[in-house]
């Protein structure tokens, strides 16, 4: 579903995104993990078309996109983004804010389509007329992911999504991302600096350091710890001692 | 005894009425490491910064005790608390990049908090910035003494503030989630940094986070905060015997890399957590 093929990402004179290639699976779930400014998330922008300044090869679904995307694209492939505080309008109603992209897209039944958003990330219908405020951290997220939803996409690009909630919400939304995928039979790329996350969703998973994909493997073998470059053998070992700590 | 708490309670004017946001906390601190562990509005920061008096002013704060080293907090005087913010008491906050003067430059930032508690001379101050930024293990720490707040790593920056707090030699550190805007590798050794300064000069370790395996990695004991209450107190070596559910909730709904799970589990929340 998502071929990316030697991309190169250049700021100035600084090579952050050096020659990465990947592909994922229709209907499949691939993590990308680093540390910041290892150039994860300059990948993940770059997919979605938020730079134009980039080389190499990107296809979703086998057709080859440019630095520029046509209309059409942004209702196959959405983003949802780390903080929930930040990426939603403050003041602008949940229904305003979901109404959106289907106006943008001349789409019809707008109004149904809201309400089976809603239902689709469990936010009771009543969250519709509320502002971005009102709601907890848990729900905005909810609100950004059926924002993504709305468009009926193939793609979702997950940058972070649970890094800026507690880890009993984060549970929450995992397990609606999993669903969904299953539901919906979408595809994602996740990026994220939590190993355990990675693991959890994705059944691939490529490490990211200093703007070079130095690793990739799925998720058992990473799991099991049979994993060769320093840098994954360095997050898996932290990743393991803390949990050893709460068994 | 360095800190006292017994029975705090802090609340916020609301137009329906007061709301509790802290309900009877009580806490006794020496020279160990003391780990407070809750979720976003649990009001674990709420009662650290009371214990500095750092609320707003809205914020309305009872308890029966609330002493810091033998002072009373509640009836000290606003020059009583300078002497003890800062000076006897480290305050190490989140993000060093919204904490740290941007306009000023790491050597002067150090310097400036070592001047105000020991005075000196502006060389001296320098010349004990440089060295208080050796001691936080910065590698070229007078390339770093030079450097403004914006070119430096977020590691780095908390290590500064780190030094700052260290300036005054002071006998406790509040530390308010001083990893979470930070990754996992250099996550680790700012604590590990943190664990090793509090245990070399004596001094006592308040840690509050969200992050329960972390905290209990690196305190000696962990208190769980839910709802403005504390729910379970326990020692970290004992956190897999922890027999709340709450705590027991936190536990399992976090993602394991070396047990997989088909869902993680999620906390249903029993109201009776809140009111025993």
């Amino acid at each position: 579903m998502i071929d990316v093929e030697n991309l190169r990402v250049r700021f100035g004179s600084r090579e952050a995104v050096k020659g990465v290639s990947f592909s994922v699976g229709q209907g499949d779930c691939f993590g990308v993990v680093g540390e910041s400014g290892s150039g994860k998330s300059t990948i993940l922008r770059v997919l979605a078309g938020l730079y134009d300044d980039w080389s190499g090869k990107v296809a979703f679904g086998g057709e080859a996109v440019g630095p520029r995307r046509q209309r059409a694209f942004f209702r196959k492939v959405q983003m949802v983004f780390q903080d929930p505080y930040g990426s939603l309008h403050p003041r602008q109603t949940i229904d305003r804010i979901l109404s959106e992209l289907p106006l943008v897209h001349g789409m019809d039944d707008i109004d149904g389509r809201i309400l089976r958003a809603l239902d689709a990330v469990a936010l009771p219908r009543a969250a519709r007329f509320r502002f971005p405020h009102q709601l907890s951290g848990g729900q905005r997220q909810r609100v950004a992911i059926a924002r993504a939803l709305i468009a009926e996409p193939e793609v979702l690009l997950l940058d972070e999504p649970t890094s800026a909630l507690d880890v009993s919400v984060q549970a929450e939304i995992l397990n609606l991302l999993a669903d969904l995928r299953r539901e919906r039979g979408l595809t994602y790329l996740l990026v994220s600096h939590n190993l355990a996350v990675v693991a959890h969703l994705c059944s691939h998973v490529g490490v990211m350091y200093g703007g070079e994909m130095v690793e990739l493997t799925d998720a058992a073998t990473l799991r099991e710890g049979r994993v060769s470059h320093p840098h994954t053998q360095e997050l898996r070992r932290l990743s393991v001692e803390l949990e050893e700590t709460g068994n | 005894m360095l800190a006292e708490i017994d029975n705090l309670r802090i609340s916020f004017p609301t137009p329906s009425g007061f709301y509790e946001a802290v309900r009877g906390v009580s806490l006794k601190l020496g020279q160990e490491k003391l780990g407070i562990v809750g979720e976003s509005g649990s009001g674990k920061s709420l009662t650290a910064r009371a214990l500095m008096r750092l609320l707003p002013s809205q914020a309305r704060i009872e308890a029966d005790t609330l002493r810091f080293d033998g002072i009373d907090i509640l009836s000290a005087s606003e020059q009583q608390m300078r002497a003890v913010r800062g000076k006897r008491a480290g305050f190490i906050l989140q993000d060093p990049k919204y904490s740290l003067n941007p306009v000023k430059s790491i050597g002067a930032l150090v310097a400036e908090v070592w001047r105000l508690h020991k005075g000196g001379s502006r060389r001296e101050a320098m010349e004990a910035a440089i060295n208080l930024l050796e001691q936080v293990k910065i590698r070229d720490p007078h390339r770093v003494a030079k450097s403004y707040p914006h070119e430096i790593s977020g590691g780095m920056g908390q290590r500064v503030m780190i030094a700052m707090m260290l300036a005054p030699d002071p006998e406790m550190l509040i530390a308010d989630e001083p990893t979470s805007a930070l990754d996992a590798t250099v996550q680790a050794e700012i604590l590990r940094l943190i664990e090793e300064l509090v245990s070399e000069r004596g001094m006592g370790l308040l840690l509050i986070s969200h992050d329960l395996p972390l905290v209990s990695h690196f305190c000696d004991r962990v208190m769980v905060m839910y709802a403005g209450r504390v729910v379970e107190e326990l020692a970290a070596s004992e956190l897999s015997s922890a027999h709340h559910p709450y705590t027991r909730g936190l536990l399992d709904c976090i993602p394991s890399l070396s047990r997989p799970q088909e869902r993680l589990s999620v906390l249903n929340r029993d109201p009776a957590w809140a009111n025993p």
